[in-house]
């Protein structure tokens, strides 16, 4: 996913010259080599230097440019808060903070580089757009949106490491910003939604409930802010159960908004969500690992329903 | 390379700018009247410096430059801002009259959409960063149409040196070999709680500290108009320019002058006819 939004990025900054790559001392993937030292100026590496890393961002956006912040998620968001919500959101310009490793990929290095927060954080600041693509696809998608769009403030986009597969491939709703998108629709029985890298695992788990006999519907929603409460309070009124499956704190994220807007629209479904715990897990291993020891292991989950 | 020197900066007396930096802190008391709470002595502490980069510096010359930008970095200056926009006609005088209220657009600190602000600020540690993107864009956008790049103005308070994230712009617009921004540390040796160079002894003397992470520097009396414009202007301009100016903070009112509660207080009438009296000579 990262390669393939570094790939889409450089071929649409050879043709815009407002594009700005601005990374903060982390090794520009694959095809960012080629773009740094055909249009240097355009690719500013500001070291390990976060809080300028967004305030040369904004400079640049203030004077029509499009820049890229790109660095490690925590360190693209957490670092720099007060940076992105003044610099940032408060001016609405068009920047995209873009956080690799969100949720708990980067499995062995620690709660220090876990965004396990980020979709809440960034979903609070006003004129802040987030989203979160589960595959390379649906990632060039986003990217070439993002650089296209007209109109909008600055947008978090949530990415993983390397070498996740397509799983969008096939499905026929595009990627549309602030919309949900079906990858197929069963009968009503139950849905299940998710978003980012934790889609993989919800095709899994939508996978063993087919094999058992349910009848699924399977949901992204790469979009988290605007949410598409329309799309999604017709999932809610049109099933009987539906399962929230989430790469992130309890509070915050698309799991407590759907609650919200299960309540909001009178909705009476069964409702379960499953995210990670609200705790610092010392546990050092594999994604998979990490995401089993929060509680978010498939066959846990498909135990459950 | 000089290469904003190349042209000339438009005339500037001496005494027409003490004689506009007095009108400007009459009018700031004149608000003042009105409206409960201001930031009077900070913006009378940047008063020459502000009003040297909007007469002395900044020029607009379209064929041959982009143009020129000044940000307030220290928010809590921008009443030294607002008085000279509306002297300029960019701010219209009845929106200062409508200051801090809800039926007029201004704030106690510059927002992006007020007429003649180019960033918001208010929150310290900002402005240089900002400052040093929109000098990278100017610069690359000079390049491509063959003009010569706008400068960046920027005003820094002396306790937004002790945010890191200002060092982190000090040495990455050196890294970068930024040469159109000229930032201005209104040095009034003054915070919240005592003296800046009480707080952190070991950040002064300034000048060199910049010097040493790849700026040009200069220190001047920051109430000295000419020498700012001058030490401004004749600037080698091969790497970003920083100017220690040195000032007063409450300059111009003697029962202003370093008393911290004048950050943001506002005179009784009695208080605003003595500040008068002091500022007209009567």
């Amino acid at each position: 996913m990262r390669l393939r939004f570094a790939e889409t990025l450089a071929r649409l900054a050879y043709e815009d010259p407002r594009i700005y790559i601005v990374v903060a001392d982390i090794s520009p993937a694959g095809p960012m080599v080629e773009f740094r030292d055909r249009f240097p100026e355009r690719f500013i590496n500001v070291g390990v230097a976060e809080q300028a890393m967004i305030g040369v961002c904004a400079g640049l956006a203030l004077r029509g440019m499009r820049p890229f912040a790109y660095t490690i998620a925590t360190f693209a968001l957490y670092r720099p808060f007060e940076f992105i919500r003044d610099d940032l959101a408060y001016q609405n310009l068009p920047v995209t903070v873009v956080g690799i490793g969100g949720g708990v990929i980067y499995s062995t290095l620690g709660g220090t580089h876990h965004a396990q927060e980020d979709v809440a954080i960034a979903s609070a600041i006003p004129n802040m757009g987030v989203v979160a693509p589960c595959d390379p696809d649906e990632a060039e998608a986003v990217t070439n949106y993002l650089v296209a769009r007209e109109s909008g403030g600055p947008v978090y986009m949530r990415i993983g490491k390397a070498g996740e597969p397509n799983i969008t491939s096939g499905i026929r709703s595009p990627f549309e910003f602030g919309k949900i998108r079906t990858f197929y629709r069963g009968t009503g029985d139950i849905a299940i939604l998710s978003y980012g890298l934790m889609m993989h695992e919800a095709v899994k788990v939508a996978d063993a409930l087919s094999a058992s006999g349910r009848s699924v519907t399977l949901v992204s929603t790469p979009t988290l802010k605007p949410l598409d409460t329309e799309g999604l309070a017709e999932i809610l009124a049109s099933h009987r159960n539906v399962v929230v499956l989430e790469e992130h704190a309890p509070q915050g994220g698309l799991a407590s908004q759907v609650k919200q807007l299960a309540w909001d629209t009178n909705a009476c479904c069964d409702l379960r969500t499953f995210t990670l715990k609200d705790e610092f897990i010392h546990c050092y291993g594999t994604h998979a690992d990490l995401l089993r020891a929060h509680g978010l292991g498939v066959r846990e989950i498909v135990g459950q329903l | 390379m000089g290469i904003e020197k190349v042209i000339a900066a438009p005339a500037f007396d001496a005494s027409e700018a003490q004689q506009r930096c007095a009108e400007f802190r009459l009018r700031i008391l004149e608000m003042s009247q009105r409206v409960t709470a201001l930031h009077m002595a900070p913006a009378f502490s940047c008063m020459e410096i502000t009003d040297a980069i909007y007469s002395g510096l900044m020029h607009d010359d379209q064929q041959n430059k982009s143009s020129d930008t000044f940000i307030m970095s220290k928010g809590h200056g921008y009443l030294a801002q607002l008085v000279i926009l509306e002297s300029r006609g960019v701010i219209p005088i009845s929106e200062i009259n409508r200051y801090c209220t809800p039926e007029g657009i201004l704030g106690a600190h510059p927002d992006l959409g007020t007429p003649g602000i180019a960033a918001a600020t208010g929150s310290l540690g900002h402005g240089l960063g900002m400052s040093l993107g929109i000098a990278i864009a100017e610069r690359n956008m000079a390049e491509s149409r063959e003009m010569l790049p706008g400068t960046v103005y920027v005003v820094l308070s002396d306790g937004e040196l002790q945010e890191g994230s200002t060092w982190e712009s000090i040495i990455l617009a050196s890294s970068l070999g930024v040469r159109n921004l000229v930032a201005v540390v209104d040095n009034n040796d003054y915070q919240s709680l005592g003296k800046t160079s009480e707080t952190h002894p070991s950040l002064y003397p300034l000048a060199e500290k910049f010097e040493s992470f790849g700026w040009e520097a200069a220190t001047v009396d920051g109430h000295d108009s000419s020498a700012i414009v001058e030490s401004i202007s004749s600037r080698v301009g091969d790497r970003p320019f920083m100017l220690v100016a040195k000032t007063i903070k409450g300059k111009g009112v003697s029962f202003m002058e370093n008393v911290p509660v004048w950050h943001y207080r506002s005179p009784s009438v009695e208080e605003c006819a003595v500040a008068v009296a002091e500022i007209t000579g009567r």
